[in-house]
């Protein structure tokens, strides 16, 4: 079975504000405020690019951060599933 | 209805209408030297029977205006002073769209606004009713309005409502600024106090904010201070607004700004010397 992919919102469909290491952001289509913490505003970034894989999403955030877990992809599935879950992002 | 009044609080008008004397004239006594609305007013707020023969038999009154919630429990006539209170903070609530509305009280001085919020019974009329006698320019109990657009603190200096334990507090007070006491409310004894003539001749004064402050009371709780990060208390805050939700980004854009503008501190105390001590302390460096 091929891996699933996710999407996301365009950058401009939500208002970021960054507050002590914490990424307020207001989700323009729901209307609804949202707190992240990373890695989740690099995963939304990272899709801003267009629809990814959790691997292609680890492999994208592992070019500018280190992710510190055994299974990047892994770690980025779980997170990925969270903001699933919040309505940020889904699977296309 | 037979019966109605119009004041001014802040920069929201109101139309209060009753089919019973009582309530506005007590509204009349309370709201002495507030200006009346200059047009259209905000909001309505209706004081009705209940069915139209209570009118007649064993009074309630039936809080009804532009906003409604449909589960408002009716409230014995001797109440009805509290009924048109709650009423104006309803259609507040629920009806403001020019404002980012905080549950919470605000004081000036020098020009400076400080922001108290917290939960019911945290301290926030009890704390702005003292200060607002202290020295400091009282501009609300209940609600502090954000302006969306510049940031600003707009007075809302409606008579202070006090339960319980505080009405100590108006021991001496000058009797003409007092409502009557008011009691087997839903929130026990209550007695409204007329905010003094210095909050009420600049209500129209807005204020810069410095300091948001999320006070807590307790009996048994040591006097402290705590730093509260800006994400804390924009979270914090979200649910101290009445209409975060209603503003959509407007909303977020203006609660981000103010958290990320001034700093919030929590502060515990067991009596109100101990708070004003805090505030004192904490005040110079805001």
């Amino acid at each position: 079975m091929a891996a699933s992919r996710y999407a996301a919102d365009p950058p401009d469909a939500m208002r970021r504000v960054e507050l002590e290491g914490l990424t307020l952001l207001y989700h323009r289509t729901s209307g609804l405020t949202h707190f992240l913490a990373p890695p989740a505003p690099e995963i939304l970034d990272a899709l801003a690019a267009g629809p990814a894989s959790a691997a292609e999403v680890a492999a994208s955030i592992g070019e500018r951060f280190e992710i510190e877990s055994e299974d990047p992809a892994a770690a980025i599935a779980a997170r990925l599933a969270e903001l699933e879950a919040a309505g940020l992002v889904w699977r296309t | 209805m037979n019966h109605v009044f119009g004041l001014k609080v802040g920069p929201v008008s109101f139309r209060i209408g009753s089919q019973w004397r009582g309530p506005v004239a007590a509204l009349r006594r309370l709201y002495a030297g507030y200006p009346e609305p200059d047009g259209v007013c905000d909001f309505t707020v209706r004081l009705e029977a209940e069915r139209i023969w209570r009118r007649w038999l064993r009074p309630s009154v039936a809080i009804r205006g532009d906003y409604v919630l449909p589960d408002a429990a009716p409230l014995p006539l001797a109440q009805g002073l509290l009924a048109a209170e709650m009423g104006m903070n309803l259609q507040m609530a629920l009806g403001q769209k020019r404002f980012l509305l905080l549950h919470a009280a605000s004081v000036e001085r020098d020009g400076r606004a400080l922001l108290l919020t917290g939960h019911s019974g945290a301290g926030k009329s009890t704390l702005a009713a003292l200060l607002g006698e202290r020295g400091w320019r009282f501009m609300g109990d209940e609600f502090a309005l954000l302006d969306l657009e510049d940031g600003r603190l707009h007075p809302f200096p409606r008579a202070v409502s006090l339960k319980n334990e505080s009405l100590g507090l108006l021991n001496g007070m000058d009797p003409g600024r007092l409502g009557p006491v008011l009691e087997g409310t839903p929130k026990g004894t209550i007695r409204h106090l007329r905010p003094n003539p210095e909050a009420v001749a600049r209500m129209g004064e807005a204020a810069r904010p410095v300091l948001i402050l999320f006070p807590r009371f307790g009996r048994g709780l040591e006097p402290a201070v705590r730093e509260v990060g800006a994400a804390e208390a924009f979270m914090r805050l979200t649910q101290a607004s009445t209409n975060y939700v209603a503003l959509g980004e407007r909303g977020f854009d203006a609660l981000a700004r103010f958290v990320g503008a001034l700093p919030s501190k929590a502060i515990d105390y067991a009596d109100t010397a101990q708070a004003e001590a805090l505030i004192d302390d904490l005040w110079p460096a805001a």
